[in-house]
C-alpha cells in the first residue's frame, strides 16, 4: 500500500467520527451561518481540539471567509482544513539525527501512552527503512516485566537490547546503553523510560537525570527527545507536553493509537501553543503501525471523503 | 490553563448583585463559565449540552439563599446536580452469594487493567478473601510475565497458560483450578483493545458467557478525553459491564470521563487509581469527583489523608484550630512536618480548594520547607504561639538565628498571616458546607507559602 493510502486507512477509523459530522453539516447546502460556524466548533470539540483551541480556529474561519466573501456554506470545509493544517506545522518535520555521531533518542511519557511499543517500531523503521544500526536501553526499570516487553520488542525488530535489573538506577541503564552502542558501533540508542505522570515532581527529577546522563557522555544528546501521546487523552494532554518539556527538552511528539475511535485532535491545540511538532503516528500494535506525521495529510485525512 | 470556576463567575458575577429569584439571564450567563469549565475538563460535548440544559432548568427561578450570591446559588445547584449524576452512594464489588466471585476487567490499551487486576487482589485479600489472578492477556508482550510480577508483590496466585492458548479456554479453566485450590474471587486480567476491534471484542463476550462474571468492570483512563463516551458506550453495549474504574487520578487532569461515562453506561464508579503502587487504591466518591472536575478542591480528601498520617484525635484539633484561625506557629510546625510525612506535597496542596488553579506554578521546594523550619525553630515559643508579637527587632533576631535573610522573615509571617486567614473562610466553608451553602474564597490560597518557580 501506498504511503498516503497507508496513512488514510489507519485514520479511516479516527477520522469517520469527525467526517460524519462535519459531512451532515456540509452535505445539505447552506448558506454560511451561526449556526454552521457553532456545528463546526462541537465537531471540532468533539475531536478533543480543545474548547480554546476549537473558539480560535472558528473566529479564524469566520475572518477568512468574510475576507474572501464566501457565500456557500461548502466552501467552509476546505478552508477549515487549511487553517488546521496550518495550526499544525508545515510539511513533515524529520527526526533529528546525529550525523556521523552516535544518535541518543529518548522516549517520555505519561503511563501506558505506548513509548515501548512506538520504541519496538521506530527501531524496525531505522533499521529497515534507514539502514541504521539501533540499539535500546531498558530504561524502564519500574514497571513489572517491563523489561521483557522490551526485550520482545526488541527480538521483534532485530535490536540488540541493552538491560539491567529490575529496580535499578535507570540513568545507570542509559549510560550502559551509550557504552553498548559505541562497542557495537551503533548509529542510534533508543532510550525507554518508565511511564510517569508530570506533576511528580521525584520522577520528573529521576527524568532529568536520565537526560543529563545520556548529554555528559554523547554531546548533543538526547538528540531527539519524543514525547508519546495517547490519541484517546483529552485535554490533559497539553499539561503532559507543557511539564515534560520543563524537564527533557522535547523536539518531538508521537501520537498513538489512531486506530481507534478517538481523533487525537489535542495536537492541534498543542502544536498552536507549545510549537512542539509531531513527528509520528502509531496506527496499530504490529511492528509496521507506525507513519510520518504529515500535518496537510493529517488534515486532509481527518476532514476528506 | 484552568482557572477555578468559581473565579470566573465571581468575575462574570461582579455585575449581578442581584438577590431574590434567579432569573434567566443569572442563570445563562453562569452556565456558559459552567459548560467552558465542563469542557475543559474533558465532559463530552453531548454530555455537557444536557447537563446544562437539567441545570438551566433546574435553577431558573430558585430562590438565592440568604448568605450567597447568584454564582455561588449556580454553583451550588451545578454541584448538587453533579454528585447526584455521578450516584449518591458509594459502590462496592458485587460479590457472589456462594464463592467463588468471578471479576472481569476490560478497557483500552494502557488503562490500567493489569495493575488494578493486582490492586483489587490485594484489597481483597486484605478482607480475609483468598483471590486468583487470571493471565488471560496472550497477546501484549511480556503481559502474563506483568501479571506474575505482580501477583507475587501482593502475594496472590498467578493462574496462566502461557500466550499460544485462547483466552477464553484459559478463563475457563482458572475457574475449575479455582475450585480446586479453594480460591474464592476469581480476577481476570484481559488484553487492551479498541472497541472497533470486533474479533477482540467478541472474544469479550465469550470470556463472559463462559464465566458469567458477577462484576464486569471497564477500566478507564481518567485522562481520557471526548471518546470516554464511545469507549463506555461500546463496552456496555457490547458486553454489559457493571461497574468503572477510573484510574491514574492521582495525575492533574479533571477527570471528566467520570461524568460522561456515569451518564452514558448508567453504571457506578466503583474505584479510583490513585498511584503505581499495588495498595493506591480507593472507593469512589462523587462529591469529590464533582468538585474536582469542577476545580473547587477537595478538603474532604484533604482532611482524611490527614488523619491517616496524624493520630486521629490530633488531626480533629488541628482541623478546629485551622479552621477557627488559632493556629499558630508550633501548629504550623507540626503541619508541616505532617505534611512531609504525607508524601509529595503537591498532592496535598491540590486538594485545597482555591489552591487547584494556582498549582501548576508552584514547586514545591523541600529545601525552602527547610528554611520556613528554620526560621519557626529561631523564635521563641512564646513568639511561635502569639504570632502578634512578633515586631521588627524579634524579626531580625530571627532572621540571624535562623541564618535566613529577613525578607525571608517578613514573607513567611506575611503569608502564615494570609493562609490564617485562609483557613478561617475554609472553617466557614465547611460550615456552609454542612447546611448546604457555598463558600466564596480566596484568591491567593496556600500556593504563596511555599514558593513559586
Ligand atoms: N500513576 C498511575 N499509574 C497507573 C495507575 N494505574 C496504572 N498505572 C500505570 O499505567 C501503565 C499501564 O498500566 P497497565 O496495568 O499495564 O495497563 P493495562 O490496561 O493492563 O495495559 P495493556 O495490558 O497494555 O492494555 C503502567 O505503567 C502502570 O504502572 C494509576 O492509578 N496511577
Ligand atoms: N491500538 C493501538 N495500541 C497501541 C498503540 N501503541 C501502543 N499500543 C498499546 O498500548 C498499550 C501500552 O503500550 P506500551 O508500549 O506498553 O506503553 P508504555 O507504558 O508507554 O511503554 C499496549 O497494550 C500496546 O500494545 C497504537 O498505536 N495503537
Ligand atoms: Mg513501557
Ligand atoms: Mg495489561
Amino acid at each position: 500500500m501506498a504511503f498516503f493510502d497507508r496513512l488514510k486507512a489507519g485514520l479511516q477509523k479516527t477520522k469517520e467520527a469527525l467526517i460524519g459530522q462535519v459531512n451532515t453539516v456540509m452535505s445539505v447546502f447552506r448558506k454560511i451561518d451561526d449556526e454552521l460556524f457553532d456545528e463546526l466548533e462541537e465537531a471540532l470539540i468533539l475531536g478533543d481540539v480543545g474548547v480554546t483551541t476549537s473558539t480560535r480556529l472558528v473566529e479564524e474561519l469566520r475572518r477568512r471567509a468574510r475576507q474572501r466573501g464566501l457565500k456557500n456554506g461548502n466552501e467552509l470545509l476546505p478552508l477549515l482544513k487549511e487553517l488546521v493544517a496550518e495550526r499544525l506545522g508545515d510539511g513533515i518535520a524529520p527526526l533529528n539525527l546525529n550525523e556521523g555521531g552516535l544518535t541518543v533518542i529518548l522516549v517520555v511519557g505519561v503511563n501506558g501512552v505506548g513509548k515501548t511499543t512506538t520504541i519496538g517500531k521506530l527501531a524496525r523503521h531505522l533499521q529497515e527503512d534507514r539502514g541504521l544500526k539501533v540499539i535500546l536501553a531498558a530504561a524502564d526499570t519500574f514497571r513489572a516485566a517491563a523489561i521483557d516487553q522490551l526485550k520482545v520488542w526488541g527480538e521483534r525488530a532485530g535490536a540488540e537490547v541493552v538491560a539491567g535489573p529490575e529496580g535499578s538506577d535507570p540513568a545507570a541503564v542509559a549510560f550502559d546503553g551509550v557504552k553498548v552502542a559505541r562497542e557495537r558501533g551503533a548509529d542510534v540508542l533508543i532510550v525507554d523510560t518508565a511511564g510517569r505522570l508530570h506533576n511528580k515532581a521525584h520522577l520528573m527529577d529521576e527524568l532529568g537525570k536520565i537526560a543529563r546522563v545520556l548529554g555528559r557522555e554523547v554531546p548533543g544528546a538526547p538528540h531527539e527527545t519524543l514525547l508519546v501521546l495517547d490519541a484517546t487523552t483529552g485535554q490533559n494532554a497539553l499539561q503532559q507536553t507543557k511539564l515534560f518539556r520543563e524537564t527533557v527538552p522535547v523536539t518531538g511528539i508521537a501520537l498513538t493509537k489512531l486506530d481507534g475511535t478517538a481523533k487525537g485532535g489535542v495536537v492541534v491545540a498543542i502544536t498552536d501553543t507549545e510549537q512542539v511538532p509531531v513527528k509520528f503516528i502509531g496506527v496499530g500494535e504490529r511492528l509496521d503501525d507506525l507513519q510520518p506525521f504529515d500535518p496537510k495529510q493529517f488534515a486532509e485525512a481527518l476532514f476528506a471523503e | 490553563m484552568f482557572e477555578s470556576l468559581q473565579e470566573r463567575l465571581q468575575e462574570a458575577f461582579k455585575r449581578l448583585r442581584g438577590k431574590g429569584k434567579l432569573t434567566e439571564s443569572d442563570v445563562n450567563e453562569a452556565l456558559r463559565e459552567v459548560r467552558l469549565a465542563l469542557l475543559e475538563a474533558d465532559v463530552n460535548f453531548r454530555v455537557v449540552k444536557s447537563f446544562v440544559n437539567r441545570v438551566k432548568e433546574r435553577a431558573i427561578g430558585q430562590e438565592v439563599l440568604e448568605t450567597l450570591n447568584p454564582a455561588q446559588m449556580v454553583i451550588k445547584i451545578v454541584y448538587e446536580e453533579l454528585v447526584a449524576l455521578m450516584g449518591g452512594e458509594n459502590v462496592g464489588l458485587n460479590m457472589a452469594d456462594r464463592p467463588p466471585t468471578i471479576i472481569m476487567l476490560c478497557g483500552l490499551q494502557g488503562a490500567g487493567k493489569t495493575t488494578h487486576a493486582a490492586k483489587l487482589a490485594l484489597k481483597l485479600k486484605k478482607e480475609g478473601k483468598k483471590p486468583l489472578l487470571v493471565a488471560a492477556d496472550v497477546y501484549r508482550p511480556a503481559a502474563i510475565k506483568q501479571l506474575e510480577v505482580l501477583g507475587s508483590q501482593v502475594g496472590v496466585p498467578v493462574y496462566s497458560e502461557g500466550d499460544q492458548v485462547s483466552p477464553v479456554d484459559i478463563a475457563a479453566r482458572a475457574v475449575e483450578h479455582a475450585a480446586q485450590e479453594r480460591r474464592d474471587v476469581i480476577i481476570v486480567d484481559t488484553a487492551g483493545r479498541l472497541t472497533i476491534d470486533d474479533e477482540l471484542m467478541a472474544e469479550l463476550q465469550q470470556i463472559k458467557e463462559r464465566l458469567k462474571p458477577h462484576d464486569t468492570l471497564l477500566v478507564l483512563d481518567a485522562m481520557i478525553g471526548q471518546d470516554a463516551v464511545t469507549t463506555a458506550e461500546h463496552f456496555h453495549g457490547k458486553l454489559g459491564i457493571d461497574g468503572v474504574i477510573l484510574t491514574k487520578l492521582d495525575g492533574d487532569t479533571r477527570g471528566g470521563a467520570a461524568l460522561s461515562v456515569r451518564e452514558v453506561t448508567g453504571r457506578p464508579i466503583k474505584f479510583v487509581g490513585v498511584g503505581e503502587k499495588l495498595d493506591a487504591l480507593e472507593p469512589f466518591h462523587p462529591d469529590r469527583m464533582a468538585s474536582r472536575i469542577l476545580g473547587m478542591g477537595d478538603v474532604l480528601t484533604l482532611i482524611e489523608k490527614a488523619q491517616e498520617q496524624v493520630d486521629r484525635k490530633q488531626a480533629e484539633e488541628m482541623a478546629k484550630k485551622m479552621l477557627k484561625a488559632q493556629f499558630d506557629f508550633e501548629d504550623f510546625l507540626e503541619q508541616l512536618r505532617a505534611l512531609q510525612r504525607m508524601g509529595p506535597l503537591q498532592d496535598i496542596l491540590k486538594m485545597l480548594p482555591g489552591v487547584g488553579a494556582q498549582l501548576k506554578d508552584i514547586n514545591v521546594d523541600e529545601k525552602e520547607l527547610k528554611h520556613v523550619e528554620a526560621i519557626i525553630l529561631s523564635m521563641t515559643p512564646k513568639e511561635r504561639r502569639n504570632p502578634d508579637i512578633i515586631n521588627v527587632r524579634r524579626r531580625e533576631r530571627i532572621a540571624r538565628g535562623s541564618g535566613r535573610p529577613i525578607a525571608e522573615v517578613h514573607r513567611l509571617i506575611k503569608q502564615f498571616e494570609q493562609a490564617r486567614k485562609m483557613m478561617k473562610q475554609l472553617g466557614g466553608m465547611e460550615k456552609m458546607m454542612k447546611r448546604g451553602k457555598m463558600p466564596r474564597l480566596p484568591g491567593g490560597g496556600f500556593g504563596g507559602l511555599f514558593g513559586r518557580r
